[in-house]
């Protein structure tokens, strides 16, 4: 099961812990009613979207009121403290949480008590205190836009809005920027870095970028990285390995936003109802991209489109007794096939192999959904 | 004896990890200091008067370590108070600057400005504030409730109602747009 851990832009809400639904676009937890604007309700909504989609329960949800000044934070890490070694999530994200350094290191310590360990997940204000409290390799996914990538390079940093400006916004610098969040043990063990293009990122560096559908105005749209946060943690909680699942919760998200149509006037909730359809388009096409590897395509094109493939050309490597990628990367797949004596069809089926990932995931047809 | 170098070695590294959400607050004399502390200890901030790090070069011989995230409502506060601090930085590492570089994007009938994580976009023929994004505080959600929707005249401003360093930055992009809308 997911939990989701935020809080709510309203002073009074109180704490709440328990089952959250959404209809016609209102979020409910305990007979609570929480409206869909941005923040961790845009994130609930998401995820409540994909889940169900997904055919897979609601979230779990751990919510308090708090506009800034942390009173709600503080109360929330307190009850969590307690309350998150009697549970059992397989998927925990935690997001727009007033950063505490002291209670932070609770939590984490509480949490790495369970087993097994919750997939973690940070966004928002608990990516910074991860960062900030020099943890951040603890937790399996950030999910930066890409001031907090900037941030999270800059090792002296202890929060966004002190990042130093050499670091700063040119988005040709996102590779240097991931290897130095890494170099400074400052990156969860998987980023997937939100923006005009989304990239996802290991400690070996870029491993793929989703570009496609582009939509110029959803930069401006407050709460679409609040989505996409939603998405990846309800696809990774349903079951998909987290690299599959963060490549296909960015083209998910991009996807549903370009359905919209939006402008930069457009709101994130108009966005969050084209999730559903989202998510079976990108489904549909993976599943025709499947048995998309043709012997005409060049190792290069395989590799460009699929970066999971090359583990499959290096495992050949050693069959071969030479490196496919640096002696034929500009050969079409029957060529390499005939000069390395290799077996085609099997050549073509391990490779789609290694790509075949997002159909083998359930999805629920329209009837399950609430708006 | 190894184990003991290593021990003492490894301290001051947890100790400076416990800080990195502090920053000091820097004044002019000691008993702006001691007014400030008390303005801050009233109003119920986990606030302690020390002696400045050898980085700190304005001021006097103490300042006031708080909690570096609600710098925004903090010094605020101590604006109202008559007493404002000559310096804010970071405890981590004492040299850090705020962020002073703004990005602007024109979308035609939109524009938008960022400033550090924050981006505050509006139409240009009403002024209207469409959309707030970026910055993971929890006063993000609440100020962009607040200021969307409303013409940038009439929007309030973060300074007044926001606390935390992402309505400070927030605060930077309102202002440079208020100053680029006479460009407009």
């Amino acid at each position: 099961m997911l939990a989701v851990v935020g809080t709510v832009p309203n002073p009074e809400f109180p704490l709440v812990a328990g089952e959250v639904k959404l209809k016609n676009g209102t979020l409910y937890i305990h007979g609570n009613e929480i409206p869909v604007k941005r923040g961790t309700p845009a994130l609930l909504a998401a995820a409540i979207k994909t889940l169900k989609k997904l055919g897979q329960k609601e979230p779990f949800g751990y919510l308090i009121g708090d506009i800034g000044n942390g009173d709600g934070s503080q109360k929330l890490y307190q009850y969590l403290v307690k309350d998150l070694k009697e549970k059992h999530f397989q998927t925990i994200v935690f997001h727009y949480i007033q950063p505490l350094i002291g209670w932070h290191s609770r939590i984490l310590s509480v949490l790495q008590k369970i087993t097994p360990t919750p997939i973690l997940i940070a966004d928002a204000g608990f990516m910074y205190v991860a960062k900030m409290s020099r943890r951040s390799s603890a937790y399996d996914l950030f999910t930066p836009d890409m001031g907090e990538l900037a941030f999270l390079a800059d090792e002296l940093a202890p929060h966004p809005f002190y990042t130093r400006g050499f670091l700063l916004h040119e988005e040709n610098r996102v590779p240097d920027l991931i290897a130095r969040a890494y170099q400074h043990g400052n990156a969860a063990q998987y980023l997937l870095v939100k923006g005009r293009k989304d990239y996802f990122a290991d400690k070996d560096g870029v491993q793929t970028i989703i570009d496609t559908p582009m939509e110029e105005a959803m930069e401006a749209i407050g709460g679409t990285g609040d989505t996409l946060t939603g998405i990846v943690a309800a696809i990774i909680s349903s079951g998909m390995e987290l690299r599959k699942a963060a490549i296909m919760a960015a083209r998910v998200n991009r996807l549903a936003g370009s359905y919209a149509h939006p402008s930069p006037g457009t709101q994130v909730s108009e966005i969050i109802q084209y999730i559903p359809k989202a998510i079976e388009e990108v489904l549909k096409s993976e599943s025709k991209n499947h048995k998309n590897i043709h012997p005409e395509m060049t190792v290069l094109e395989i590799i460009d489109r699929y970066r999971e493939t090359e583990s499959v050309f290096k495992k050949y490597d050693e069959k071969v007794g030479g490196c496919i990628c640096c002696q034929a990367l500009f050969e079409p797949l029957r060529q390499v096939a005939q000069k390395y004596q290799l077996d085609l069809n099997q050549l073509i089926l391990d490779l789609e192999d290694s790509i075949s990932s997002l159909n083998t995931i359930k999805i629920t047809h329209e009837g399950g959904e609430s708006r | 004896m190894a184990l003991l170098e290593f021990l003492k070695k490894g301290q001051p590294r947890i100790e400076e990890s416990k800080k990195d959400d502090r920053g000091f607050l820097v004044f002019e004399n000691t008993s702006e200091v001691i007014q400030a502390e008390k303005v801050l200890k009233k109003r119920g901030w986990e606030v302690k008067v020390m002696g400045p790090p050898p980085e700190i070069r304005k001021g006097c011989d103490l300042v006031i370590e708080f909690p570096l995230i609600e710098e925004l409502k903090i010094t605020k506060t101590l604006q109202e108070a008559g007493i404002s601090p000559l310096q804010v930085i970071p405890v981590s590492s004492p040299l850090l600057e705020p962020v002073n570089l703004f990005q602007t994007k024109d979308f035609g009938k939109y524009f938008m400005v960022q400033a550090a994580n924050m981006k505050l976009t509006i139409e240009k023929e009403s002024l209207m504030i469409v959309n707030i994004s970026g910055g993971g505080c929890p006063d993000v959600p609440y100020l962009a409730e607040q200021m969307v929707g409303k013409p940038l005249h009439e929007a309030p401003s973060p300074r007044d109602i926001g606390h935390t360093l992402c309505g400070y930055a927030l605060q930077l992009a309102y202002e440079e747009m208020q100053r680029r809308c006479l460009q407009l």
